[in-house]
């Protein structure tokens, strides 16, 4: 079980991930030594999972960004399985959520511009297995990005 | 703008595994030495390609059971202020993401919460009370898959 200390420590973390542990452990007011023991039993218990490298696709000349919001066949039952295994051969999409509600699954699609994008949704999205109804947002710009959790 | 090489992306790949690997471990998994591997590596995040690392942590043994992707409109009466609705929601801590976009939705925003008792409580008293807020759409994750994206 996790207790104060595992929760400071990780809260200090996800807000500066690429810290020495003696700085974790000096901004959580813990012992490095407890620190360390603490973060290898976090790692060994799998609640921390990993550190993970975030790309700027933008600085890669992806300047389209969509999310499209797919319903499926319900009548197929095979449906999502199948919808998937295709979604995850298209190297353009950097993500994919399952749903409960008024979507099944989203998709996130890069591209390079306009042209580009009219060409993967027109040979590759649309030809998805059991697609009902799809409906794309257009990203904008990212007002927050964070995805630390408020522990 | 940088051009890649099937180098680069074998490393950009690696990195979005695992960004702790050394240079050394890097250039063995690639076939390169560590000198190169340390040089692309510094040259893709000045150039920002690499724009941070991110913590992944296992939410649900964290306490946090629910993740819900929200699409937001504005209400469309009267004079909308964007940048209360945005401070507002920012402020949030539940709110992981806000994204402004265009379609049927103003913003898209990533939720968490301990369970849907708790996602309630946000979305009655954070979301739903927000300056300018009007539609909102809830869609409770299942599952989630981050692929390594257009590296290939």
């Amino acid at each position: 079980m996790l207790d104060d200390t595992d929760r400071r420590l990780l809260r200090h973390l996800q807000a500066d991930p690429g810290q020495s542990v003696a700085e974790l452990a000096r901004a959580s007011g813990v012992a490095a030594s407890k620190a360390y023991k603490r973060l290898e039993r976090l790692e060994a218990a799998g609640v921390l999972k990993g550190l993970r490298a975030v790309i700027d696709w933008r600085a890669l000349g992806y300047a389209v960004e969509v999310s499209l919001r797919v319903s499926l066949d319900k009548t197929e039952p095979r449906a999502f399985d199948e919808f998937m295994a295709v979604a995850r051969e298209v190297p353009e999409v950097s993500e994919i959520q399952t749903f409960l509600g008024r979507v099944d699954v989203r998709l996130t699609v890069l591209a390079r511009n306009m042209s580009h994008y009219q060409e993967i949704y027109r040979s590759r999205i649309l030809t998805l297995p059991h697609i009902v109804d799809v409906e794309a947002l257009m990203h904008v710009t990212t007002i927050k990005d964070v995805e630390a959790l408020p522990l | 703008m940088i051009d890649l090489d099937d180098t680069d992306r074998g490393l950009l790949r690696a990195l979005q595994q695992d960004a702790t690997l050394t240079a050394a471990e890097l250039g063995r998994q690639l076939g390169i030495s560590q000198s190169v591997a340390w040089r692309r590596v510094k040259r893709l995040t000045e150039a920002g390609v690499i724009k941070g690392r991110r913590l992944d942590l296992d939410k649900e043994a964290l306490g946090f059971g629910v993740t819900v992707f929200l699409g937001v409109k504005l209400a469309a009466k009267g004079h909308v202020n964007l940048e209360a609705f945005e401070r507002a929601v920012t402020a949030i801590p539940e709110v992981q993401t806000v994204q402004h976009v265009l379609g049927r939705y103003d913003y898209r925003l990533r939720v968490v919460a301990r369970d849907l008792s708790d996602f309630e409580r946000v979305l009655r008293r954070r979301i739903m009370t927000l300056p300018g807020a009007g539609e909102v759409e809830a869609n409770v994750v299942l599952s989630e898959e981050r692929r390594p994206g257009p590296l290939g």
